[in-house]
């Protein structure tokens, strides 16, 4: 029976969406023991969520709350959970700190990694991921185990499917060098919820003019419950802060709808949000590429369109 | 102080990739050096530049072409470069590293390392990690700000929910650039030909030992994404347009 790991990330007691979708990956393989690792310090709060998800085990990695400012005592820690456990893999979610996380416990374990899987076969250790930004998908077969494997967000829906949840407490056996201290976390630039793991997001481009008339997208993300992306020619004209960028040298995205608003959907900018299951374009050019590329095209002027679009989804929406 | 920059040979982010058999594709299109490289080595002159007394040497593991990616670094105003000479273009990352490390601690000492955050080609996001093992130093990756005083290196690292950790390591150590660091220099003409007098040394993959024999990751298989075809148009006034789309977007259970 393969024993498989999965990286619990919460904040203030509440088991991220993304950790779940990584939860339901597992659960695909019914004999799959899952451990759930948790660096908490108080792993209690999250243990209803993390057994109805299917956790079979969930291992509180002692010592936590010294080991958040400090990366590599923390990798470390969790290593030693690996070994000690006899885990054949770990997973986590592929944002930034889950890709920090389990690329330092691959390198110490001199393991393969995969980050930002779009599929996974764990029965065959096959995996399929983005090459080329997004151009290919590259199909991966892993060998020497552990496998660690890092899931790009929102790819998985979370899925329900009780299991005991014991909890085991562990101290990992680490020795604190201290080479490199988290100071300090301040907020970015962007101001509202972050593109990464939005599941619908609304993007500004060039065509969007100005940094106040980002102002009518963010009306319309109020309403939708959306995060603001922006293209970089928006970020590089400064309308929008780089926080938002979306794309290949900026954020790779995958919610369920994506709303591009005066974008005209170059390959730099669809190699950040090809994997969205819904696009939607809206832009004046008829022969935008946006429009050969997208589920559904809006034709028309963002100034029109957008607010119309607020309006819809509003209370007094007659859609 | 001894900087050495990895860069990586890669084809240019517009290029249409065309998958052949097995883990090949077709090479005819332009390449360029791995765009975050361009920061990394950007980092490495400034730091010369402003004083510091420091040699910045340009690393590349790749087949012959990658050459013309060292050729860029040094006319961007690397001092020389090292080009481990590969046979096979997709490596595995542990391969790589073993390769940059081999090449890097034969030449010198590092006081610091820079790479990109990640290659546009394989987007493995994990050499400069596995480099922080070979080397035994600390590695900050995602870097978009960063200064060095007395020893210590203080940077900013953009994480999830638009929020910057400032993390401080000490020297010497590894730094994994994004954008937002800095801006790169284009180099010009004069300065390509300047850099014909700079030296490279090769380095067959051979001379650095025995590839260790067990593969860990196999590269079967590359396919091209299909584009999702020609949307579908709606019709209408904006207000009409928006309406059907919110209805659909409903109906289809997407909102
Ligand atoms: C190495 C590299 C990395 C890159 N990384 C990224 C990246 O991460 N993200 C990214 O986005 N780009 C990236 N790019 C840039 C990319 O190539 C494009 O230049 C960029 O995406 C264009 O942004 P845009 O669509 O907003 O602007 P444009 O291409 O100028 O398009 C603007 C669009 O707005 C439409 N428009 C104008 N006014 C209106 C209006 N009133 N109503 C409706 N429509 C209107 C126009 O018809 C046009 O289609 C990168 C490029 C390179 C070389
Ligand atoms: N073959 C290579 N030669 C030199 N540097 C490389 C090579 N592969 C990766 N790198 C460096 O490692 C970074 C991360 O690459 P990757 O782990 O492949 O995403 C790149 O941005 C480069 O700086």
């Amino acid at each position: 029976m393969a024993k498989i790991g999965v990286l619990i990330e919460s904040k203030g007691g509440e088991v991220r969406k993304t950790t779940l979708g990584v939860m339901a990956v597992i659960r695909q393989v019914p004999e799959a023991e899952l451990f759930a690792l948790e660096m908490a310090p108080d792993v209690e709060p999250c243990r209803e969520v993390l057994r109805r998800h299917g956790a079979d085990r969930i291992v509180a990695i002692g010592a936590a709350a010294e080991l958040s400012s400090f990366p590599e005592e923390k990798a470390a820690a969790v290593a030693a959970a690996v070994d000690h456990f006899g885990l054949d893999a770990l997973l986590g979610s592929s944002g930034q700190a889950g890709r920090d996380l389990l690329a330092r416990v691959a390198s110490l374990k001199r393991a393969p990694l995969v980050l930002d899987c779009l599929e996974v076969d764990l029965a065959r250790g096959i995996v399929r991921k983005s090459h080329f930004s997004g151009r290919t998908i590259a199909t991966l077969q892993l060998k020497t185990g552990p496998w660690i494997l890092g899931i790009r967000p929102n790819v998985f829906a979370e899925r329900i499917e009780p299991r005991p949840g014991e909890i085991i407490p562990y101290e990992a056996p680490v020795t604190f060098r201290k080479r490199i201290t988290v100071r300090q976390i301040r907020r970015g630039d962007a101001g509202g919820p972050d593109v990464s793991e939005a599941e619908i997001i609304i993007s500004g481009g060039r065509g969007v003019g100005s940094a106040e008339n980002f102002r009518i997208l963010r009306d319309c993300a109020s309403l939708l419950g959306a995060a603001v992306g922006a293209s970089r020619a928006a970020v590089d004209a400064g309308y929008a802060p780089h926080a938002l960028q979306v794309g290949q040298t900026g954020k790779t995205v995958s919610p369920k709808l994506y709303i591009a608003c005066g974008i005209s959907g170059s390959v730099q900018h669809f190699a950040g949000m090809k994997t969205s299951k819904v696009v939607i374009g809206i832009n004046r050019d008829k022969d935008a590429p946006i429009f050969q590329k997208c589920d559904y095209g809006l034709l028309g002027d963002l100034f029109e369109i957008v607010p119309a679009l607020t309006r819809a989804l509003g209370p007094d929406g007659t859609a | 102080m001894k900087i050495y920059v990895c860069l990586k040979h890669v084809p240019d982010t517009a290029a249409n990739i065309r998958p052949l058999a097995g883990a090949s594709f077709d090479e005819s299109v332009k390449f360029i050096v791995n765009p975050y490289d361009e920061y990394a080595l950007e980092q490495a002159l400034k730091i010369r530049e402003s004083g510091a007394d420091a040699e910045v040497v340009a690393v590349t593991a790749g087949r012959e072409a990658a050459v013309s990616t060292l050729r860029t670094a040094l006319a961007m105003g690397a001092d020389r470069a090292i080009h481990v000479k590969t046979d096979t273009y997709f490596m595995e990352a542990l391969e790589t590293a073993r390769l940059l490390h081999e090449a890097i601690s034969r030449d010198g000492s590092p006081d610091l390392i820079l790479t990109g955050r990640q290659s546009v080609d394989a987007e493995g996001m994990q050499i400069p990690y596995r480099l922080g093992v070979l080397f035994d130093l600390p590695v900050a990756v995602n870097v978009a700000s960063f200064s060095m005083a007395e020893g210590l290196v203080t940077v900013e690292r953009e994480i999830e929910g638009d929020l910057r950790e400032v993390i401080e390591m000490s020297l010497p150590c590894i730094v994994g650039a994004t954008r937002g660091l800095n801006h790169p220099r284009c180099a010009t003409l004069p300065d390509m030909m300047k850099a014909k007098k700079k030296e490279i040394r090769v380095i067959p993959q051979a001379d650095l030992g025995p590839e260790p024999a067990a593969s860990v990751v196999e590269l079967l298989e590359l396919k091209t994404v299909p584009d999702r075809g020609r949307g579908k148009m709606l019709v209408g006034s904006p207000d009409e347009m928006a309406r059907d789309l919110v209805r659909i977007l409903r109906e289809n259970k997407t909102l």
